[in-house]
């Protein structure tokens, strides 16, 4: 059994669900064009990937093995279905913009995948801890992609101007690759390349 | 006894009752707040369309029922465009209409890919002191390249110049037809004429920059490599503003003599 301090540091880089497991690359894509958009996902990523590790921790003694998967996906569906209540009653303007992707964190591979992985294996505390580093480690990619997409796509971060747009009199021409989802193609596989050129025992034996 | 039938369903049984009601708690407890959350966001794109306030401010319930204060909600009916009694406007949901079979019909072809087009239509007036027509914004909708693009067109007093343009929700891609939210874009918008001396709809998106005002009074700018989304706004625009949208409605506001 790994320590606490490894359930939580070990998603961020050594075993990121991204870029090591490539995990929840759909969303990676979709709201990564601007950084609240990347933010807020993440933090509802964090929020569900918490609390259905632990739910499902507390019941993986209980839950019959012949249907462990549907009774994961219901309470990963209640949990998706609170944020997206949550998002629309206090973010409407995000909530908006994510549209239907706050949705289908229900099938978010990094979720199903940790609850099968580890919250059906550990106790409640330490499935917390694995979430909540998974969720960072799902968060930290999004946030390095946004970061980039939305200087350079949009010159702005946080949808502040930071760049001067040439269509509103400035001198930088947007780079249109990054506001689409190829874009962010693009910028994940730079940093599976830079963490595996850190960590090269991440690299697959051919 | 784990593993059982009787065990498994009961099990099942007993999650999705849990589950059940922390999803019902949610919902219930939040709805007032996000069903205020989206009157108050339609109501700013009709605002937003009228002019009367930015795509970009930031305002709160307040500002927004305040600046909301001049607008007339009017529910008519489309085909007539008589005034419809009867609707209380704060309850009537256009887009849940249009795809009720009960409360809507299916479209006459046209361009703007509308299959259905509701009975009844959610419109806003503003007059003046002595009732004389000042702006009407009306709902528009139509297929750009990924969707529907659901949005408001305001009409000056004279019912053939634009006051403005805004969507409120689209799937255009960002950078490209997304730029239907570029305020720049939206502001040429403002003065263009939608109808010509017939009173068509001949107001159209054009390919490459339409020039001012005075030089095209009937073309906007395209928006660049954003061909289908550019036609796509184009074609909405005139089927609502078209016999078959809002023209009988605008044709009783004109012989009316709301318009100036």
């Amino acid at each position: 059994m790994s320590t606490s301090r490894e359930a939580l540091i070990d998603p961020l880089f050594n075993n990121n669900p991204i870029a090591l497991q490539v995990l929840g690359i759909c969303s990676a894509l979709a709201v990564t064009t601007k950084m609240d958009t990347a933010l807020v996902m993440s933090a509802a990523v964090i929020f569900v990937l918490l609390f259905s590790n632990l739910f499902i921790s507390m019941l993986r003694n209980q839950i019959p093995t012949s249907i462990r998967i549907i009774v994961q996906l219901v309470i990963i569906a209640s949990l998706v279905i609170v944020v997206d209540q949550v998002l629309k009653a206090y973010l409407f303007e995000i909530s908006k913009q994510l549209s239907v992707f706050v949705g289908l964190i229900i099938t978010n591979c990094i979720i199903m995948g940790r609850a099968e992985a580890y919250a059906m294996q550990n106790p409640p505390g330490m499935s917390m801890i694995d979430g909540l580093g998974n969720g960072l480690g799902y968060g930290v990619i999004l946030a390095g992609t946004a970061v980039i997409r939305e200087l350079f796509g949009s010159g702005s971060l946080f949808s502040v101007q930071l760049l001067p747009l040439v269509s509103e009199g400035g001198w930088y021409t947007p780079n249109g690759l990054m506001v689409l989802s190829p874009g962010a193609f693009f910028i994940i596989g730079f940093f599976i390349w830079a963490i595996r050129t850190w960590k090269p025992e991440q690299v697959e034996q051919d | 006894m784990q593993g059982s039938v009787r065990y498994n369903l009961g099990f099942a049984a007993a999650v999705c009752f849990v589950c059940a009601i922390v999803v019902s708690t949610s919902a219930v407890s939040l709805a007032d707040r996000q069903d205020r959350n989206a009157t108050l966001d339609k109501q700013k794109n009709v605002l937003v369309a009228a002019g009367i306030a930015a795509a970009d401010e930031s305002l709160g319930a307040e500002e927004v029922a305040r600046r909301f204060e001049p607008m007339t909600q009017v529910i008519i009916e489309v085909e007539s465009g008589d005034a419809a009694d009867g609707i209380d406007p704060a309850t009537f949901d256009q887009r849940a209409a249009s795809i009720d079979v009960a409360q809507s019909r299916p479209a006459p072809d046209n361009t703007a890919r509308i299959m259905r087009l509701p009975h009844y239509a959610l419109v806003y007036e503003i007059r003046d002191a002595a009732d004389g027509l000042d702006m009407v914004v009306l709902p528009v909708e139509g297929l750009g390249l990924w969707g529907t693009l659901y949005g408001f067109v305001a009409l000056e007093g004279d019912l053939r110049t634009i006051r403005g343009l805004t969507f409120y929700e689209h799937k255009e891609t960002p950078g490209l037809g997304g730029e239907v939210d570029n305020p720049r874009w939206k502001a040429l918008w403002t003065g263009r004429l939608a109808f010509d001396d017939d009173l068509t709809p001949v107001i159209a998106v054009v390919k490459g920059p339409a020039g001012s005002v005075d030089d095209a009074p009937h073309a906007v700018d395209g928006l660049s490599g954003a061909t289908i989304t550019s036609r796509g706004v184009t074609n909405l625009l005139r089927f609502w503003l078209g016999p078959d949208g809002f023209g009988p409605y605008l044709t009783r506001l004109r012989a009316e003599g709301g318009a100036a």
